[in-house]
Order: structure tokens, then C-alpha cells, then sequence
């Protein structure tokens, strides 16, 4: 899978052989929903055959509360992985002087049962 | 003739750096957030409040647009200037000061949808900080989407990030419509 980034939309690449998941960019697009449904369908298929151990590096600029429920939902799905016994590390990654985006992570922290390693850069 | 040289004061007066008035568009959303980006940029503000600005510009914003897709068609009203009033019209304004910034949004809202959004507004002014983030957690997770996915949590979201409270006004306009003053101060 990959999705190139557009001015409203990050981008999403799924590399096969490192089972490495990354979303990097800003994510306000106005419907989040349309966006974020081709991810799920695809996680949704990952997750009937998912590799043992699989990453997660989330490196988001912005996101918008449209976006904020799907970022949920992707985490939902990966703590479905976890939960049939494989290996889900989530990386989430903010910037040094972006109190709100460490917060953020938290927010999901508080929800899903899948320990995130807080990346400050 | 209008006088120009007036308005020119008035938003002088207030440190506009940036207004609108008009139909909010997909298009125009991403022009003026790439307008207050680069003007953010020019005045070296520092990234904190620059990310703070940006991401409830984004909010503000969006809500209009969406509340714009709600609007009724059939309201046959007149403004003071003896306009029929266009529902999908709205004002925007950003200003500046030496504390921070003011983000000003304005709409017509119908007087039916005034108490839920009133209630809405007073119970998030209501809250502590650590209540709003509870409250964004709980709203966050609840598996209701709105139909364009954001569920509730924009004004939340909006007044953990600006850590002011919302300041808002309703303007009667006639026995149906209101206009909806918002304004977020962020610093």
C-alpha cells in the first residue's frame, strides 16, 4: 500500500518486508472518512494474515477532529492484532515544542490497550 | 461610495491580519490556511503558537463549512442592508495583538439550533483542563461519527488547544435567524 501526501492528506506507506506502517504528514482533510476508508480495508485484510511483529510510525504535523476518529480506528484495528498474539509497536512522534501533539498521543494511550513509544524529535 | 479609508481603520484598529466574507469553499478553506501559514512564517512566530493558530484556524474553519452543508435552503430573509441573506455566507477574520491571536468566525444560524449549541458551548466553557481532556477521550471513543467523521469534537478540541475560554454571542437577526459570533483567543 502506499498513498502519496496532498496539502490536506498524509502519506501512507505499508512497507511488506519490514511490516513497517507509516503515516507522515498533516491529515485535516474536510471528509476524513472518504480518506481513511481505502486504510481500513486494508488493514482489514493485513489483519487476516499480519506478519508476528509489526510497526507503527504515526509523524503527524497536524490532524483535524474529522481525522481524529479514524486515527482511532486504524489503532482499534492494530489492537485486534495484538489481541490474536502478535506484536504491535506503535511509535508515535511529535516535535520537541508540540505539547498538543504529545497530548494527543496520550489521548489514544488512554483508549487502546497497545503500549505506544512517545518519539519526541 | 464606500469609504474604504474606514474600513481600512476599523481593522486597523482591530490588528486584522486576515478576513473573508463569502461562501466557504473546499478550496478557499486550503488558500486561507496556506495564506496564514506563510504570514505566520514572515512574522517568525514561534512554532508553539504557530501550530496552536494553524490547528484551530483548521477547526474554525471546518466548521463553517460544514455547518454551511446543514443550512435550509428556504430561508426567504432579508439583512439590514436589505440583502436576501445567503445561509452559506460566512465571515472570518484573524487578528492580531502583542498576547497572541483572535480567530473570529461569524455565520447565520436558525433560532431552532441556538439551545443546543449554546448548552453545547456553556458546558465546554464549564470544564477545567483536565475535564476537557477527559471529555475529548470519551467523545473520542463513543463510535459516533458525525457525517463527516469529526463526532462532536471540534469546539472541545478547539478550547483545549487555544486554553482560553470560548468567547460567543448570538445576534438576533429576525424571528428565525440569529448570527452566530464566535471568537477563540489563542496564546
Amino acid at each position: 500500500m502506499k498513498i502519496e501526501a496532498s496539502p490536506k492528506t498524509p502519506s501512507v506507506m505499508f512497507d511488506g518486508e519490514q511490516a513497517l506502517l507509516v503515516i507522515k504528514g498533516r491529515s485535516i482533510p474536510e471528509n476524513s472518512v472518504e480518506f481513511y476508508r481505502p486504510i481500513m480495508e486494508w488493514l482489514d485484510q493485513y489483519a487476516a494474515k499480519p506478519s508476528t511483529k509489526t510497526n507503527v510510525n504515526i509523524q503527524l504535523e497536524y490532524f483535524n477532529t474529522s481525522s481524529s476518529k479514524c486515527i482511532l480506528d486504524i489503532f482499534k484495528r492494530l489492537e485486534s492484532i495484538h489481541k490474536s498474539g502478535n506484536e504491535i509497536v506503535i511509535n508515535w512522534f511529535f516535535e520537541e515544542d508540540d505539547e498538543d501533539m504529545q497530548e494527543a498521543g496520550e489521548d489514544y494511550q488512554a483508549i487502546i490497550q497497545i503500549p505506544f513509544k512517545m518519539q519526541m524529535i | 461610495m464606500v469609504d474604504l479609508y474606514d474600513f481600512y481603520n476599523l481593522m486597523d484598529r482591530h490588528n486584522i491580519m486576515l478576513s473573508f466574507k463569502g461562501e466557504v469553499s473546499s478550496d478557499l478553506l486550503s488558500s486561507i490556511l496556506q495564506i496564514t501559514e506563510s504570514k505566520l512564517e514572515r512574522l517568525n512566530e514561534e512554532p508553539r503558537l504557530k501550530k496552536k493558530v494553524y490547528n484551530v484556524l483548521v477547526e474554525c474553519l471546518q466548521n463553517l463549512y460544514h455547518h454551511i452543508d446543514e443550512a435550509h435552503p428556504d430561508i426567504d430573509a432579508k439583512s439590514l442592508a436589505g440583502n436576501p441573506i445567503e445561509m452559506r455566507s460566512a465571515l472570518m477574520m484573524i487578528g492580531r495583538s502583542e498576547d497572541g491571536y483572535t480567530i473570529m468566525t461569524g455565520n447565520h444560524i436558525e433560532e431552532v439550533n441556538i439551545a443546543k449549541l449554546r448548552n453545547r458551548l456553556d458546558q465546554i466553557n464549564a470544564m477545567t483542563k483536565e475535564e476537557l481532556k477527559l471529555h475529548y477521550q470519551e467523545v473520542l471513543n463513543n463510535d459516533e461519527y458525525s457525517s463527516k467523521g469529526g463526532g462532536g469534537l471540534g469546539m472541545i478540541d478547539i478550547a483545549r488547544k487555544s486554553g482560553h475560554k470560548i468567547n460567543y454571542f448570538f445576534q438576533p437577526v429576525n424571528d428565525r435567524l440569529s448570527f452566530f459570533c464566535l471568537l477563540i483567543k489563542i496564546s
